[in-house]
């Protein structure tokens, strides 16, 4: 008998981790103050990455090779959406090549708009996609700088073979504004930490905890997992003890690895527990802002048989320390440094093209040939085959999830590219099929004729005098974060 | 079998302007200078002039899009002027109508002009703009250099050439042009080079440095061309003919079509070559030939290109540019007015500043950097686009 829950999960994390000793180096002068949290590292996103891009690419570790085409529904959970009118979710939907009858909507409003959705989606019907993603933005020597991190999380639920099922779940909304951003704004605006922690975490979060394990009747120390996004250690252990929850119990929180994904963070949290658990434990999922969600769940037997098709450990470990705190300055828009004439190339995107290659430009839709089989990109009226020339013959083919082999390339440093040089080239895809098109997080250790590649979805422009992002498909060396 | 226009057209008269950073001169002053030397050169007079094509690359830094600069520049005499724009390759097409009107007999006398005034942008190398709204969204809007620098990877590993080797051999490239280039007076670079200069400038496209890259200029070239036997009434008794041109353009199998084109090599310049030299009627062109200027808008480019063009045996150009086979005083003298690498490159313009060189060579006027054999059979080969789509022109003048 089918039954609902959490079907599959995954998360994406940036390749590059920022030294947070380097950020301290270049700003003890001002905020000696810093000193205590200049330790670790903190994923940062590349120039061409977002919350849509990172959305995406978690979704498409969530979601492997299962099936698309029963997917309903779509919810992007995130406080740093690209767009403010225009539906986020809805680039997510045509990148991951979901039906056009799927329901999808941006969630936002608060740190806890990830456990929102996902608690909604699990009540509801819909086979349904929750992500969370951010890409944090905070003022440089600012302690959020140091503690904050890049990165994403999905979760698919609906009806199936659950790995996780909800036994509970409860949420309570009091005002509490512990920071707040106003709309149009960059940064945040923080109250002091001590009472966030005394009023915000050990009263409101730590007493819908308790009021949904009463509800549950569940022992707390009887949970073996336990998520709370709550970035400082200490904090996080207290409210374990004040609720009766084993310390070694509370799951690690990756402030020394990650730092806070912010939205994203429970959801990342769960599929580090998920990738633990065992059949018959429980989860606690606890999402603060405002008030909070507090989600219970029970592990089944199916998640025996369950392979995260991109484990979060791998993402964690395949890193590239960053101690160029410049970069991410610059990435960030927080230093504007002289770009030359060569950036002046204007970006314009008319909306009328766009929508008619949507699905080539943002879902690396191809073609095959229904009567010689051959692949192409991007599909076109008479197929690319010399020996065919046959018309209307070209079916959908995706292609966004093969591998590829480069075929040439070259690393550009006269283009303009926010990190020079520009690394393109020209691949072969596995299965037919041809790309010529930029790579991402490469050096030139990385490309040589012949090498595996995979594609990701990427900012390919900003057209910075109307405000429009436009995205494509890029490759990055295929083993980099496989499992 | 097309009849082709071998022999059916004569050229008259040929202008160049000194390619360079022209900064007092615009586009007219360029056409008008070009065109002066031509019509000297043709002793024709303006109003003799039936039809005119324009070559431009780049309409914005330009001319606009249209004949009428040319018209107007030139005062002619409100004949047909087309404007011929396809990309790099631009030059020859323009020369391509003169001829095509020409051997068609809808014109006695027909002009091809190309001009470009690149050096209006604020910025060294070619200008950055718009390959059309479906490539913005899925193309990568690469550099010049960055797009032919992609030739080599593929090239190495297909010939097993070490990354030295080819390096060695595309800074022999440069210095040769160098050298030829030294001896034009009007050509925009004018100093000699040695190797290590080449291989220790900074890297512009890896493996492209500095000295790998062409100049970019600003210049203009023209022709004027006829019937022979127009030609013959002009006094030309021994006119320089047209013994071939071949356009070939890419459709998209480079680009397309996985696993088919290696990379390493010019698709479209094989297919214009091999129909140039039927055209012509040369059957060995590494001992046919006697001289060849090519699109040598990269080193590499160059380098390729002598495979392409079935004068070196494939894998083998390397070698023979680094026996010194392309020099000036080689079997097969490539570039030997210093190419687009030393005479310039204004896009519009250099197919035809090609032919302008292979003119003077044939008829002896190329003063200090004449060919002393005699040279009777000229190839010039003008390229525009990227190696994965691209347009490859093919002119073949004789005497």
């Amino acid at each position: 008998m089918s039954e609902s829950g959490i079907l599959s999960y995954g998360a994406y994390l940036p390749r590059r981790r920022l030294q947070r000793q380097s950020v301290f180096a270049a700003n003890r002068w001002f905020a000696p103050g810093l000193r205590s949290l200049a330790k670790g590292e903190r994923s940062v996103a590349n120039w061409d990455e977002d919350a849509i891009t990172m959305a995406v690419e978690a979704s498409r570790a969530c979601l492997g090779d299962l099936d698309r085409a029963n997917i309903d529904a779509v919810t992007l959970a995130s406080v740093t959406l690209p767009f403010v009118d225009r539906l986020n979710a809805g680039v997510v939907k045509e990148a991951l090549n979901l039906r056009d009858d799927v329901t999808a909507g941006d969630a936002g409003g608060g740190m806890r708009a990830g456990t929102t959705a996902l608690r909604i989606a699990l009540e509801g019907s819909q086979r349904c996609l929750c992500i969370g993603a951010d890409l944090r933005k905070s003022r440089p020597a600012s302690e959020s700088e140091l503690l904050q991190g890049d990165g994403a999380a999905s979760i698919l639920v609906g009806e199936g073979a659950p790995i996780a099922k909800l036994v509970d779940s409860y949420s309570v909304t009091v005002d509490f504004v512990d920071h707040f951003r106003a709309t149009g704004e960059q940064f945040d605006y923080r109250w002091e930490s001590r009472w966030v922690r005394d009023q915000g975490h050990m009263n409101i979060l730590a007493d819908a905890i308790g009021v949904l394990l009463k509800k549950a009747e569940a022992a707390p120390d009887q949970i073996e997992h336990v998520v709370f996004p709550v970035a400082a250690g200490g904090v996080a252990k207290a409210i374990a003890k004040k609720i009766g929850i084993r310390k070694e119990n509370v799951v690690d929180h990756f402030g020394a690895q990650i730092g806070d994904i912010g939205v994203g963070h429970p959801l990342l949290m769960l599929t580090h527990a998920l990738e633990r658990a065992k059949p018959g434990e429980r989860i606690l999922l606890a999402g603060f802002g405002q008030g909070a969600d507090v989600l219970l769940f029970e592990v089944t037997d199916a998640i025996i048989d369950y392979k995260p098709h991109l484990s979060l450990d791998a993402q964690i470990e395949n890193r590239v320390a960053d101690e160029n705190y410049m970069r991410f300055l610059s990435h960030r828009g927080l230093v504007k440094l002289d770009r030359g004439v060569r950036a002046e190339l204007d970006q314009k995107q008319p909306g009328t093209t766009l929508f008619r290659k949507r699905s080539a430009v943002l879902g690396l839709m191809g073609s095959r040939c229904s009567k010689t089989g051959t692949v192409q990109f991007p599909k076109s009226e008479i197929s690319v085959d010399p020996n065919s020339r046959a018309i209307g013959t070209q079916e959908d083919y995706p292609l966004a999830d093969r591998t590829a082999r480069i075929v040439s390339f070259t690393a550009d440093a006269l283009s303009y590219s926010p990190d020079p040089p520009t690394f393109y080239g020209t691949l072969d895809i596995d299965g037919g099929g041809r790309l010529a098109t930029e790579f991402a997080d490469v050096t030139a250790d990385d490309v040589e004729v012949g090498r595996p590649m995979r594609f990701v979805f990427r900012i390919k422009a900003e057209d910075e005098q109307r405000h429009f992002i436009k995205y494509f498909w890029k490759a990055v060396p295929e083993n980099g974060g496989r499992v | 079998m097309v009849r082709g226009v071998k022999d059916k057209v004569a050229i008259v008269g040929m202008g160049c302007t000194r390619f360079g950073e022209r900064w007092e001169d615009d586009a007219e002053s360029l056409m008008v200078e070009a065109f002066d030397e031509a019509v000297a050169d043709a002793e024709v007079d303006v109003t003799q002039i039936d039809a005119a094509w324009l070559g431009v690359g780049f309409d914005t830094q330009n001319t606009g899009p249209s004949g009428i600069p040319l018209a107007t520049a030139l005062r002619l005499p409100n004949v047909g002027v087309s404007k011929v724009e396809n990309y790099c390759a631009t030059g020859t097409d323009s020369f391509r109508g003169a001829v095509y009107a020409v051997a068609a007999g809808a014109a006695d006398i027909a002009l091809a002009m190309g001009v470009e005034k690149l050096k209006d942008t604020g910025y060294g190398g070619l200008p950055v703009r718009s390959r059309g709204l479906n490539f913005d969204m899925l193309g990568v809007t690469g550099s010049a250099p960055g797009n032919f620098a992609q030739i080599a990877a593929p090239y190495r590993a297909k010939h097993g050439v070490s990354h030295g080797d080819l390096k060695r051999a595309m800074a022999h490239v440069s210095v040769k042009s160098h050298a030829n280039g030294a001896k034009n007076p009007k050509a925009h670079l004018r100093r000699e080079i040695d190797i290590d200069t080449v291989l220790d400038a900074p890297i512009v496209a890896e493996p492209l440095g500095l000295y790998d890259c062409c100049g970019v200029s600003d210049g203009a070239a023209c022709a004027i061309v006829t019937t022979p036997e127009i030609a013959c009434e002009l006094g030309k008794t021994s006119p320089v003919l047209v013994k071939s041109i071949q356009l070939s353009t890419s459709n998209g199998w480079e680009l397309q079509h996985g696993g088919g084109w290696d990379g390493a090599y010019f698709h479209t310049t094989r297919i214009a070559a091999t129909k140039a030299y039927a055209e012509a009627g040369v059957s060995d062109p590494r001992s046919e030939v006697d001289l060849i200027e090519v699109h040598d808008c990269f080193s590499i480019t160059e380098l390729v290109t002598m495979e392409d063009l079935f004068i070196s045996k494939e894998g083998q150009a390397w070698k023979d540019i680094l026996d010194g086979f392309y020099d000036s005083d080689g079997q097969v003298p490539c570039q030997i007015d210093g190419g687009l690498k030393c005479f310039g490159h204004p896009i519009g313009a250099s197919g035809l500043r090609m032919i302008y060189e292979n003119y003077l060579q044939l008829q002896g006027r190329a003063g200090e950097r004449q060919r002393a054999d005699a040279p009777r059979l000229a190839l010039s080969h003008n390229l525009g686009g990227a190696p994965i789509q691209n347009v490859s022109a093919i002119t073949i003048v004789g005497l």
